[in-house]
């Protein structure tokens, strides 16, 4: 046995529900400690990809390590490993939280002694130790994903998987969870495993990976992933959107899209580039930006779909379909 | 605010092993039971049916019933069969909580755990007979009221059987339970199963002397050889004559054979041990 299996290793991983290939054969690997980001529009196979490696989906083909364990030869094992929170709440809104959590602890076998202090470090760390007698139901969104955070850390998983952990939450609490997992990989090691449709929490990850229609497009650092787009962003309000298409296809030679309400294209040197366009470009222009390659654009690029446009589709593969189709007719 | 690296204190998960599994089931009834307890509400609503079914019932049909229950007041006859009704109600009532624990999502807490489904069901057909159990010996405290004395031997006995019929039950609830995806379902037996088997089981009339096809649908209903054992201990410990006896308490028979009550009792157990079974391997093969 190695020293140090890496968390995750995953080799053409494939799962099918009947004639749907939810995911066609992905292969990756995680190191200890790293936090890894799972990102790709609704639809894409994150949560079977997460139910896999979680043992609650038995790969159709190909195989998963967790832990150094196998998904499907040593669920026990993987399962003893891993801590997990679902993309839909679990908790027992009828118990109070402690009661939520020790129940989780007596599942898990953990040591009596040890049950109420590491309760209370958990709870302390998403600052619920005050509310630990209330029933879960009086709780808002946001303290129930503090709270499954903290119950899927009880037990000191070296695993921890969150599928959407801070979706629908406000950003004071996306930040104290941020906080949460950075300290825990810190104190504890812990690898982390998160899939987001946040772009600005996709570039706190340590690694990314985008995942569209059941296959990993891209996987890398965000930085690499941004400057593998090179290109600037433009992003251009004008008096007419498509009559601003058609004259920068012709003039420019740029494909431009219309994203979010504004004609978006990339380019070279984009500081440079904006006094040409209003010298150039017959359509009158009310607002102009330049930006950095961002996260945004590399989903893009790699998905076609903006990942507001891919939110805004909702969970439907029909809606999915639909939005390519539009997506496809506007370039 | 959060806790420094230095002092956390990190958890162990053990190796599966018999005692993990025991404290699995134990938790999972556990659970079941604090959930119980702070639900008064629920609790009165249970109760409101047999005390229904007592007092109202018992009572108001009684000027009709007087003659021909030869001086037996009719709330003592209906006793034993209301004890069972409240048993029968109460756990297919737990048992449904498993549907509910997967429509609200806690039931993926459960089988994601390092424990096995076996373990889960286990738990969830213990904490739900012995909250129907419960129900019934509330009711059972009720027995000075209708006449019938509290005799150590009918008390445990009675006991007994209400926690033998409150395990049979349950675990015929959680095999619909596992069977089933929607809630609704759920109602849908209640109305189409369990209450006729009530009507039919004799809990409040005598099982002698019925049409034929009563009959014969009285002992194809297992709920019957729960009934019966409960009457008979009962009609046991209250003085009545001989012939009013015979009319209340007939007993059940086979083709004119009267079935010991041990018997029954065992045919009941040996029913909610198959049906358990069932559940358990049902619910262990679903992803
Ligand atoms: N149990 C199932 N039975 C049939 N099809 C399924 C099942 N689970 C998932 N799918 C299909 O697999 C595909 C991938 O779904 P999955 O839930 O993994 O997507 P996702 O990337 O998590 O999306 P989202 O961002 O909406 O959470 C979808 O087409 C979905 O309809
Ligand atoms: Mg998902």
């Amino acid at each position: 046995m190695s020293p140090s299996p890496p968390a995750i290793e995953v080799t053409d991983l494939v799962k099918s529900y009947g004639d749907v290939e939810a995911v066609r054969g992905v292969s990756f690997t995680v190191p200890r400690g790293e936090v890894f980001g799972f990102l790709g529009p609704n639809g894409a196979g994150k949560s079977t990809t997460i139910n896999m490696l979680c043992t609650l989906a038995r790969p159709t083909s190909g195989a998963a390590r967790v832990g150094g364990f196998d998904v499907a030869g040593q669920r026990d094992d993987v399962r003893r490993h891993i801590g997990l929170d679902f993309q839909d709440p679990t908790l027992d809104g009828h118990l109070t939280a402690e009661q939520n959590l020790r129940v989780h602890a007596e599942l898990y076998g953990i040591d009596r002694a040890v049950i109420g202090e590491r309760m209370r470090q958990m709870l302390e760390m998403v600052e619920l130790w005050d509310r630990r007698d209330r029933p879960v139901m009086t709780f808002s969104g946001g303290m129930r994903r503090r709270l499954e955070i903290a119950r899927g850390l009880l037990h000191s998983p070296r695993v921890l998987f969150l599928d959407e952990p801070t979706i629908g939450l406000d950003p004071q609490t996306r930040a104290s969870i941020w906080s949460y997992i950075r300290a825990l990989q810190e104190t504890e090691g812990t690898t982390i495993f998160m899939t987001t449709h946040y772009m600005d929490e996709a570039e706190l990850c340590d690694r990314i990976a985008i995942m569209d229609r059941g296959e990993i497009v891209v996987l890398d650092t965000p930085e690499a992933l941004k400057a593998g787009v090179g290109s600037d962003r433009v992003v251009l309000g004008t008096a007419d959107d498509a009559a601003a298409l058609v004259a920068l296809r012709e003039r420019f030679g740029i494909d431009a899209t219309v994203a979010e309400g504004a004609v978006t294209f990339h380019v070279e040197a984009g500081e440079a580039f904006v006094p040409r366009l209003f010298a150039e470009l017959d359509v009158a222009i009310t607002s102009v930006a330049v930006s950095r390659p961002t996260l945004d654009d590399v989903f893009l690029r790699h998905t076609g779909s903006t990942i507001r446009d891919a939110e805004t589709a909702g969970a439907g593969d029909q809606n999915r379909l639909m939005m390519r189709a539009l997506a496809g007719s506007r370039r | 605010m959060s806790a420094t690296v230095a002092d956390v204190v990190a958890a162990r998960v053990p190796e599966r092993s018999w005692r993990s599994e025991a404290r699995a089931v134990k938790t999972v009834c556990h659970r079941d039971l604090i959930r119980f307890v702070g639900n008064r509400a629920q609790i009165m609503m249970w109760l409101i049916q047999p005390l229904l079914f007592l007092f109202v019932l018992g009572s108001g049909l009684q000027s009709l019933s007087a003659a021909s229950t030869g001086g037996v007041d009719l709330k003592t006859f209906i006793f034993p069969g209301v004890l069972c009704i409240t048993v029968v109600f109460s756990a297919m009532l737990s048992a449904a909580s498993l549907v509910w624990d997967r429509e609200l999502g806690f039931l993926r807490e459960l089988t994601i755990a390092p424990v096995s489904r076996t373990s889960i069901l286990l738990g969830k057909c213990l904490g739900g007979a012995t909250i129907a159990a419960t129900q019934g010996v509330v009711v059972l405290a009720l027995a000075g009221l209708v006449g019938v004395p509290y005799d150590p031997v009918l008390v445990l006995g009675a006991v007994g059987l209400l926690l033998l019929l409150s395990f049979t039950v349950t675990s015929f609830g959680l095999l619909v339970a596992v069977q089933i995806k929607q809630a609704q379902t759920f109602t849908a037996v209640m109305q189409l199963f369990v209450i006729p088997m009530y009507f039919v089981s004799g809990a409040l009339y005598p099982v002698s002397g019925l049409p034929t096809w009563l009959g014969v649908l009285n002992r194809l209903d297992p709920l019957t050889y729960a009934v019966d054992p409960m009457r008979r201990l009962v009609f046991n410990h209250i003085t009545i004559s001989d012939e009013a006896r015979r009319r209340l308490d007939p007993g059940v028979t086979w083709f004119g054979w009267h079935l010991p009550a041990g018997l029954e009792v065992a045919m009941v157990l040996v029913l909610g041990l198959a049906v358990l079974g069932v559940a358990v391997w049902k619910f262990a093969r679903t992803e």
